[in-house]
């Protein structure tokens, strides 16, 4: 079997088009090469997904805990505190039982029966967990960056006559983003990175549909031997990696373009924050 | 465990909760707890070495020396750790064991046969005569070092960042005292990185936390294995029959884990503000200052 067959027969595989079984013997490099890829589309649809809902979320959570109302800023606390305080492993865990515990046949909504049993598989639930874990975490990064805003930018704003909406939208939040820009990409590394995860939590892989790690455990579980199949898997993290800092480093100089200097080197300063 | 206990279908509400709560099986899921908390105190100290050897050599003058550390603190940036937790106690055992088949077999015959790995049995690990002691703790053991390595390399970024952050003065004039760079590196340079280093370490401590429950993944009988086993359905054939309780079991380690993440912040915190007693940085300045006011 040719490779290019080998690609039409597998390279959407992890989405349920193509060939049926996966390979029994016999494992080419071709094929090891095409089927980890294809995991690798639902690692970058849960990192996608989750970044850009938990983005938004953790700007609200961010404002929120800087609030003075004490009914705002306390459930945001104890929100970051229990997604930042447990492990990843034990959220999807604790979801996966919840979302299980939910009446099969739906819940009844105003004579509506909503279904549930979407929520059990994984495109949902731990797109729902990974969302929530990504909004605490990003929330905290962008309450410290609020804090750091400097008071001159707002007191500026101020002597324009700004107030409110305005004044976040136009001065703070931009600061805020600068500010938070680097430790946010880390964010979202740890994040693309975390989303292995999934499928070696409870979530099951449907007609064995799953990620760039499942495959690269199948097929090292399957060959015993593990030199192949996951430098293949590292190397399209990798490769991954790399575009998303790339990504997030043309962000960067945007938010920075306004101050000398920024535009020319972009360096990615590696913490960690998690 | 309690007297009442010998016949627990006659029980009712709380003592069989308390019979319950005291059978074997889960006197064992409590020492898993111990597992979890002897990973931590054997991964942190080893990660740190490994940390401290990585930045080193990432610091060091002899070219392929300085590659493999760059490389290493390097590769957790773009590769995530599960891939290592998987791919390193495998790839640990089967070193381990061709190496015994070199030495104790007749090393002619291939290892990789098709999809197989052989090695004869005078070269497995552990031994199949083995007690099971000695698989569980085999286990632990390639953990603990796929934990270290992974954790090694975070420290290793942790290290190197914070020996580039001390203050370049401070080792020139060191060495205009004319002391030799294995000197400098002991008197001045590793005593006043610590205090640059602890929002890394303590950050790093914390990942640490919460990727213990990852050692499910490596075969390890700990915490989630033990949750999982005893919180899943049981029938009346068991002595103690229980619906699915996975999620009170699963919500017991939330706890678990939120109160030693919430124990550990409050230690750091404290250990940083005295860390930072007397440094010239910016929360030293504030303690000097907040002691004058």
């Amino acid at each position: 079997m040719s490779c290019t067959q080998t690609i039409i027969d597998y390279g959407l595989r992890s989405l349920g088009y193509g060939e049926r079984l996966l390979p029994r013997a016999d494992y080419t490099l071709c094929q090891q090469f095409t089927l980890i890829g294809s995991g690798l589309i639902w690692n970058i649809y849960f990192a996608v997904l989750a970044l850009s809902i938990g983005f938004v979320l953790a700007n609200a959570l961010a404002v929120a805990r800087a609030s003075r109302n004490p009914w705002l800023r306390r459930p945001a606390d104890a929100f970051i505190f229990v997604f930042r305080g447990s492990p990843l492993f034990i959220q999807f865990f604790i979801a996966y039982q919840a979302l299980v515990m939910l009446p099969r046949a739906g819940i009844d909504i105003f004579g509506l029966t909503v279904q549930t049993s979407w929520l059990t598989r994984a495109w949902a639930g731990a797109l729902i967990v990974l969302t929530l874990n990504t909004t605490a975490y990003s929330a905290q990064i962008f309450h410290g960056a609020l804090m750091a805003v400097p008071k001159g930018d707002i007191e500026a704003a101020d002597a324009y006559g700004m107030t409110g909406w305005t004044r976040f939208r136009r001065v703070i939040w931009p600061t805020m983003m600068r500010l938070a820009w680097p430790s946010y990409t880390n964010e979202a590394i740890f994040l693309f990175h975390a989303t292995t995860l999934v499928y070696f939590s409870s979530f099951p892989a449907f007609q064995q549909k799953g990620d760039a790690l499942y495959y690269a455990s199948y097929f090292a579980d399957k060959t015993f031997n593990p030199f192949v199949a996951y430098p293949i898997a590292a190397a399209y993290f990798i490769a991954a990696t790399l575009l998303l800092i790339w990504l997030f480093g043309r962000v960067n100089r945007r938010l920075n373009r306004h101050l000398p200097g920024a535009g020319g080197r972009v360096r990615y300063k590696p913490q960690l924050a998690r | 465990m309690f007297s009442y206990c010998t016949d627990p279908s006659s029980l009712q509400g709380l003592p069989w909760l308390s019979c319950y709560l005291t059978s074997g099986t889960h006197l064992l899921f409590y020492s898993s707890f111990g597992t979890v908390l002897l990973l931590l105190a054997i991964t942190a100290p080893v990660a740190l070495i490994f940390g401290y050897g990585g930045a080193m050599a990432a610091r060091s003058r002899i070219a392929p020396l300085r590659w493999f550390g760059k490389i290493y603190t390097a590769m957790v940036r773009g590769i995530p750790d599960i891939i290592f937790f998987l791919f390193v106690p495998i790839a640990l055992d089967q070193a381990f064991e061709w190496m015994r088949h070199q030495a104790l077999c007749d090393s002619s015959q291939p290892v990789r046969q098709g999809s197989d790995f052989v090695v004869c049995d005078a070269a497995k690990l552990p031994l199949s005569d083995a007690s099971p002691w000695v698989h569980d703790a085999y286990g632990i053991f390639l953990a603990v070092i796929a934990f270290s390595i992974v954790f090694g390399a975070f420290a290793a970024n942790v290290l190197y960042g914070a020996m580039q952050a001390v203050p370049r003065a401070q080792l020139e004039t060191a060495e205009a005292y004319g002391m030799t760079p294995r000197q400098v590196t002991r008197r001045v340079l590793v005593p006043q990185m610590w205090t640059y280093a602890l929002p890394g370490l303590s950050n790093l401590w914390m990942i640490l936390i919460k990727a213990t429950p990852l050692l499910f993944l490596l075969g390890v009988e700990d915490v989630v294995y033990w949750a999982r086993e005893l919180g899943g359905a049981k029938t009346s054939a068991f002595t103690y029959p229980h619906p699915d309780w996975r999620l009170y079991y699963f919500l017991a380690l939330l706890v678990f884990y939120l109160l030693m993440t919430w124990i550990s912040g409050r230690v750091l915190d404290r250990v940083a503000r005295r860390l930072s007693r007397g440094q010239a940085t910016l929360a030293g300045e504030a303690q000097r200052k907040g002691a004058i006011a």
